[in-house]
Order: structure tokens, then C-alpha cells, then sequence
């Protein structure tokens, strides 16, 4: 597929309001099963246990944004192939094709509750939102374009880490990103994160772990090394809520644990205490 | 080596070698005046990674270095060069403190990766890595930074963020062990020799994927045949390296850091019409 074709397919996808059809969902957290009805009703939150499960990065626009607030930054970046890693560049398209991205982040500008800021959100859809020279660049353009513009920036992270295939330049980026990070805070800009299940490796290893505040979905999972690989490093079992967005709450990683329900209003709260008097961008409506 | 090309798979096996010297090898040939510090003032102290300030060259530099451990006593207590959060928040402390009294800092990279265990986790592995590649980037006092062995993934690039990086001839730097990486894409760990030569994990790799800057010689073998003169080869590059970044104005240098690794990265891009 084209990249303007997909492009097209990217934009289509926004304007189409549909409700996905999917077979019920199973909790990975309580094993009940919902119907996708119900699930989409509730924000892809599941009724039982309040699991916040992966969505769409456009579903999460769509939750987050006001709407058609949003305008998409650095969509023509595409992946290259930088260590000539057999079969990548196939499996990039077929990720494509698959999810309608061009690759694991859309960036963009938007407002939340009025209040203006760039916006940054992962898909784990798309190859487990590992982080390569795309998602590392955009990323960094985010920053960048935060601190021109003299907006907060609020990322939505998800991310198995770093993208394999493309070796040592991958891992590079979690330089480039904290880096960009650095600038955007000594100048004194506000920077969110919304850590998402599942935030961890690589991502969670440089940008995720900067924000000035750091939310965590409920029950989302955050780490740094995969839960196999220390099982298999003691020997032991793990605790289920090991490594659970409680989990480092309660170790001192996260600030707070919001629900997706009241994130927005979170968010745009914590940007207006975030400015000198504390005000709004635009004086808000009446309640109705 | 000239006549003689070695795969990527046995340079890893020339850095694995028993006899390979580590830092603790390294640091009386190249230092004068150590004195070791310890701890992070947090939790502990972690001895995968040493720090401490000394002399080179006469001049008084911070240096800090992750430990590999040269018989199974010292790899217990190292925790073969896997560091843990108090490990990174150490070194931390002590680059903090170089900037403050305008010492350039030189890192030594010698990891198989950061440590992956509860206690890690605990305490915040990825924050304590985060934190130190943001704190490097914007440190107001040069710093040079060299693999010796093993340049393990996050673990290492923790120690990475520098103004110039060298490698020793043999050392790898990679985003995964070759073994992680054989697991996680084909599912099957065996194939560790078939992905360590397709990673581009070499010292000549990362110069041409504009990581590393310089490449150290090593005497025919590998540096455990004749560590005198690895030692003077790493003096040699650390001169050329702190020479070049001392007399840069700070802004400049930090600039040119940034850029470093901002400009790193393969891809395309098309302006939507
Ligand atoms: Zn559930």
C-alpha cells in the first residue's frame, strides 16, 4: 500500500465513527468475558474488574480530545530498514495494513477542556508500540514542538520497548527522547504521562518515567525487565499484581492512578494548576 | 588483527574470554590518586558499578565504571557487572558532583545489561535509567564515555549519554544480548551465533551507525593478551577525547551532546499533500 493511501486510510478512520466488530472480550486480568458493545459503552473498561484494557491510539484521541480539536503532526514518517534486518520492512507494511497507523505513535496538537497542548499517544496494536527510529523521532519532535510552542505535552505511553529490529539505533532512542525531555523541563514546560498498559522495557527506561506528573491507568502493566525473564532469573513466581500500575504507586513511581473516565478532566485541570494564576485558556461554559 | 577477520560472534567470545581485563585491571595503569566512593545515598551501595575521583593525566576527573567480575568471588560480588537502581542513582551522585566542581567525567561500559530482579523493579530500574540519560544530556561538564567488553542495552547506554564514545576494538554494544535477541524474534535461543552477526553490534558497527566515535586498538587476540598496552591505547583515546571537549564553551558542547544523538535514526518522510 501506498503511504498516501494510508494516509487517507488514517484519516478516513477519524471521520468514521463505527464501533469496532470484535469477537467478546476476554479480561486478561479476571477471565470474563464482554460484549464489545458493552466494553465500548464503558470506555474499554471492563465491567467486572475495572481492567483498563489496549485501545486504538485513534480511540484514544477520539476519548481525550475535544472534538475535532486535533490536527496530526509528522504523519509522513515512515520505517527504514537500518540494520537491514530480514523480512522488517514486510512486516512494517503488514502492521500497516493491519491497523490503519503508520507506526506505533500518533502525534499531534489538540485541545482537552480548551486547554491547548501537543498530544502523543502509542498503539500497542501496532508491533507491541516498540520504539524505533520512528517512534523515537516523533516522540523528540513532540518535545521540541512543545517547548517552540509553549504548550504542555501529554503522552499516552504503551510499549513492549525497544524495536529489535532495528538493533543499536533503536536503543539510541531512548537517549534522543529523555534528551528532548531534559530541554522541554529546563525550559520550564509542563510535560504528562499516561502511563498504559502495557509501558515497559525501553520506553519505560527513558520518556515514560520523565513526566513532571505520572498518571497510571488502573491495572496496567509497568515494568522495566519482563515478568518471564525475572521469573526465570529467582526462579520463583511472581505476585499477580506485580508490576501493576498499584504497584509502583505504591513503590513511588507514579503519582496517581486515574480512570479513564476522568481523564480528561484530570489532565486539563492539572495544565491550568500548572499555570501561574492557575487559569483558563478559555472561560468555561456554562454548566448545563 | 589485520589479517584476520573475525565475526561479530568471535569478537563476543574475545570479550567473554576469562582472562578479559575489567576496569579494576585498567584503573591503576590509566589513574592515579583513586579514591573509590560509595553509595547512593538512597538505598545502598552497588558493586556493578564503581565510582570514584582520581587523577588522569595528571588532572583530577570523576570516573565511573560498571565491574565485571574476574573469578566467581568477584562476579558474586559485582553481580556479574548487572547493576541495580543504586548503581545508576551512584553514579548519578558522583556526575552530579563532577559538574559541580567542573571535573570531566569519564564512564567505562562493561554490562551484560541491567539487573532484572524484584528488588530492581522495586526500586525503579527503568526511573534510575531515565534519570541518568536525561541528567547526562544536560550535565554541564564534559563527559566521554568507553565500552570495554559488553555494552548491554539500557544497562549500558545508562552510563552512555557522553560527549564521545570509544570502543575497544573487540567490545560489542547492542540493544539485547544476541541471545535475548534470538529468543525474542525466532523463539529460539540456540540461534545466538546466527543473530550476533546480523545485530551490528561491533565497534565498527556503531561508527557507522553514528554512535561510537572512536575505536581502541587491541593487541592481536584480544586485550587480555597484553593489557599494558590496552591500557596505554585507552590513555591515548581519553586524551584525544578530553582535550577536544575541555575547551568547548559548555552551551556549545551540550548543544553538540543533543545533536549527537538527536540525528541518530533511519527513516523516511513524505509531506502529506
Ligand atoms: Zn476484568
Amino acid at each position: 500500500m501506498q503511504l498516501e493511501d494510508l494516509l487517507k486510510q488514517v484519516t478516513d478512520r477519524f471521520n468514521f465513527d463505527d464501533t469496532p466488530k470484535q469477537p467478546p472480550f476476554k479480561c486478561p486480568r479476571c477471565s470474563e468475558s464482554t460484549d464489545t458493545k458493552t466494553l465500548s459503552d464503558n470506555m474499554w473498561v471492563c465491567p467486572k474488574c475495572g481492567y483498563h484494557s489496549r485501545i486504538s491510539a485513534f480511540d484514544r484521541i477520539k476519548m481525550t480530545a475535544d472534538e475535532g480539536s486535533f490536527t496530526e503532526t509528522d504523519k509522513g514518517l515512515s520505517s527504514l530498514n537500518p540494520i537491514e534486518f530480514p523480512g522488517y520492512e514486510e512486516k512494517i507494511s503488514e502492521m500497516q495494513e493491519k491497523t490503519g497507523l503508520t507506526e506505533a505513535v500518533i502525534t499531534g496538537i489538540c485541545t482537552i477542556h480548551n486547554e491547548k497542548c501537543v498530544i502523543g499517544v502509542m498503539d500497542s496494536h501496532f508491533m507491541m508500540a516498540s520504539m524505533g527510529s520512528v517512534v523515537g523521532e516523533k516522540i523528540t519532535r513532540a518535545f521540541e514542538l512543545a517547548q517552540r510552542e509553549k504548550l504542555p505535552l501529554v503522552l499516552f505511553t504503551a510499549s513492549g520497548g525497544a524495536r529489535m529490529q532495528e538493533g543499536l539505533v533503536s536503543l539510541m532512542q531512548m537517549a534522543k527522547t529523555s534528551g528532548a525531555a531534559a530541554r522541554l523541563s529546563q525550559s520550564g514546560g509542563l510535560y504528562i504521562t499516561v502511563l498504559t498498559d502495557p509501558t515497559t522495557g525501553g520506553v519505560t527506561a527513558s520518556f515514560a518515567s520523565l513526566g513532571d506528573v505520572i498518571i497510571a491507568e488502573p491495572k496496567a502493566l509497568i515494568g522495566f525487565a519482563g515478568r518471564r525473564v525475572i521469573e526465570g532469573t529467582i526462579k520463583q513466581r511472581l505476585p499477580e499484581d506485580f508490576q501493576s500500575a498499584e504497584f509502583m504507586l505504591e513503590n513511588g513511581f507514579v503519582d496517581m492512578i486515574v480512570d479513564r473516565k476522568n481523564m480528561r478532566r484530570t489532565i486539563s485541570h492539572l495544565i491550568r494548576l500548572h499555570r501561574p494564576n492557575g487559569e483558563r485558556t478559555v472561560p468555561e461554559a456554562p454548566a448545563k | 588483527m589485520d589479517d584476520l577477520i573475525l565475526t561479530p560472534f568471535d569478537r563476543l567470545s574475545i570479550v567473554r574470554h576469562k582472562n578479559r581485563p575489567t576496569i579494576k585491571d585498567y584503573l591503576p595503569l590509566i589513574f592515579t590518586d583513586f579514591f573509590e566512593m560509595h553509595g547512593d545515598r538512597y538505598h545502598g551501595d552497588d558493586r556493578a558499578i564503581l565510582g570514584g575521583i582520581c587523577r588522569f593525566d595528571g588532572k583530577p576527573v570523576t570516573v565511573i565504571a560498571e565491574v565485571k567480575g574476574r573469578d566467581v568471588f568477584e562476579n558474586k560480588e559485582v553481580n556479574f557487572a548487572m547493576p541495580h537502581p543504586d548503581g545508576y542513582r551512584k553514579a548519578l551522585r558522583l556526575a552530579k558532583q563532577a559538574e559541580k566542581f567542573s571535573r570531566p567525567v569519564i564512564c567505562f561500559i562493561d554490562t551484560p545489561g541491567a539487573y532484572c530482579g524484584v528488588g530492581a523493579e522495586k526500586r525503579g530500574q527503568g526511573e534510575a535509567i531515565a534519570r541518568n540519560l536525561y541528567e547526562f544530556m544536560t550535565l554541564r561538564t564534559p563527559v566521554v564515555s568507553v565500552v570495554l567488553g559488553e555494552g548491554g542495552s539500557g544497562g549500558a547506554l545508562a552510563l552512555g549519554v557522553c560527549d564521545e564514545l570509544a570502543m575497544l576494538e573487540n567490545a560489542v554494544y547492542s540493544v539485547i544480548s544476541p541471545r535475548g535477541f534470538a529468543s525474542l524474534l525466532w523463539k529460539d535461543a540456540s540461534r545466538e551465533e546466527e543473530a550476533c552477526n546480523i545485530m551490528r553490534i561491533t565497534a565498527e558497527d556503531a561508527v557507522s551507525l553514528g554512535v561510537a566515535d572512536h575505536i581502541i586498538a587491541e593487541p592481536a587476540g584480544g586485550a587480555h593478551n597484553d593489557m599494558e598496552t590496552t591500557a596505554e591505547n585507552i590513555s591515548k583515546t581519553l586524551c584525544k577525547m578530553l582535550k577536544s571537549n575541555s575547551q568547548k564553551n559548555i552551551d556549545d558542547l551540550l548543544n553538540s551532546r543533543y545533536n549527537k544523538f538527536r540525528r541518530i535514526g533511519e527513516f523516511s518522510e513524505i509531506t502529506p499533500s
